[in-house]
């Protein structure tokens, strides 16, 4: 097993790095359109309101290969021309973002309702009230599962060896077919995914109990 | 406009309904045997035997912190290693009932966590024994609460079983593809018309979770 590792070393960690490049833009792009989705989930116009629930129930409800698979097809075949690792972000950042905006709506709406009543007597609008008061608050309860969130997009970006993405699961793969020692190459695969989750994921169960 | 006229032709659609038909037959399998192990793993865990429930922690652990594509990997292509080899939709199955059984085994824990310990202590001191209070009392309760969560992990399933699809599993994801293979002109049409079918059984589950939830509250 330490021959397998050392002789493909370099695949190994270009695969790991590709997986923690794909899943560090995937979390960043999907906070920001999380968070806005789930804004939208809680204004007062009806109509923002539906858009907000449509997305998220959508993108929860079908399988990231799916959707995945569909920028990866569609996009170099009408639009522009990209590779796998782009859309494979894509297809990861659109999911997450359903996810994000539902943990974030949560954490909105366990912000006690008194805050914002509070703030819009004070004569602030809606979105002040939200940035400035609502937010900040919001933020505290939504950490551990955003961790956990993080966690499963490293573990969803795996889905990036279907389209030639050059993540640790497409590395593996190619490294197992090449050296036919299948078992050792998934078992250092795994252990490289678990040097990024099991850390993130104790943390967040310690992060749980202390707000708790 | 005669793209998806032609994709959608009863022959294609048949096809892909008896994927999903495969899809729902791997799901409801691999959820009722991880509800099983699932239950044992986290009672396990729970309940703080000496060793045992430690090496079941990390195991549940470490494999929850695995990317499900992975375990199928490993199961279709590492098993035969040691002689195993199974075909495609027993590993599909095997391989969504270890990653499963450990969420559920950690949805398990939770729920009995969420039951009050006095529950346990006065059946206890009913004279009954762990096992009949656990099974009688705390379990009934737990199971109570764990609805939204398992409902929740079982869409997951459902979502994940489309992964089986890189060992040739004829469900729904490689139903579609071969639909699609033919004409590039039906990628849009079949994966609008995947998308739905996985939207409508996972969005009813999730309705039928919300309204179970609501019912009991």
């Amino acid at each position: 097993m330490i021959n397998l590792l050392t002789n493909n070393w370099s695949e190994f960690i270009s695969g790991f790095g590709w997986t923690l490049l794909s899943s560090i833009l995937a979390l960043f792009f999907s906070l920001i359109i999380g968070s806005l989705f789930a804004i939208l989930e809680v204004v007062p116009n009806k109509f923002l309101r539906i858009v907000g629930n449509v997305y998220v129930e959508v993108f929860r409800n079908i399988p990231l290969l799916v959707i995945t698979m569909f920028f990866y097809l569609v996009i170099p075949l009408y639009i522009v021309k990209i590779n796998g690792f782009t859309a494979g972000t894509i297809g990861l950042t659109i999911y997450t973002s359903a996810f994000i905006a539902e943990t974030v709506r949560a954490g909105i709406n366990s912000v006690d309702i008194g805050q914002m009543e509070a703030s819009r007597g004070q004569g602030m609008t809606f979105w002040q009230a939200m940035r400035y008061i609502v937010l900040p608050q919001a933020f505290k309860y939504v950490i551990p599962p955003l961790g956990n969130q993080f966690v499963n997009l490293v573990k969803n970006s795996s889905v990036l060896a279907f389209v030639a993405g050059f993540d640790l699961m497409y590395q593996g793969n190619a490294i197992a077919s090449q050296t036919f020692e299948t078992v050792n190459t998934y078992v250092i695969v795994g252990i490289f995914y678990l040097i990024i989750t099991l850390p993130i994921s104790y943390y967040m169960q310690h992060l749980e109990k202390k707000l708790a | 406009m005669q793209n998806w006229i032609d994709a959608y032709s009863w022959i294609n659609i048949r096809f892909l309904l008896q994927g999903l038909w495969i899809t729902i037959l791997i799901s409801v399998i691999s959820v009722i045997l991880s509800f099983i192990i699932g239950s044992v793993l986290g009672i396990i865990r729970y309940s703080k035997v000496p060793y045992l429930s430690k090496i079941v922690g990390f195991i549940i652990d470490v494999i929850r912190n695995l990317p499900l594509l992975l375990i199928i990997f490993f199961v279709y292509f590492g098993l035969p290693a040691f002689g195993f080899k199974p075909d495609t939709i027993p590993a599909a199955i095997l391989a969504m009932t270890v990653f499963e059984s450990m969420m559920i085994a950690e949805i398990i824990r939770s729920g009995i966590m969420a039951v009050d310990i006095g529950q346990m202590e006065a059946s206890r001191a009913m004279g009954m024994k762990m096992y009949q209070a656990m099974w009688h009392i705390v379990l009934p309760q737990a199971y109570k609460k764990m609805i939204p969560a398992m409902v929740s992990q079982f869409i997951s399933l459902i979502k994940d079983t489309s992964l089986a699809t890189i060992i040739v599993v004829p469900e729904l994801m490689q139903h579609g593809q071969v639909v699609y293979g033919q004409d590039p002109n039906y990628i849009i049409p079949v994966f609008v018309a995947m998308a739905l079918m996985y939207f409508v059984v996972c969005y009813a589950l999730s309705l039928l979770s919300k309204f179970i939830d609501h019912r009991m509250a």
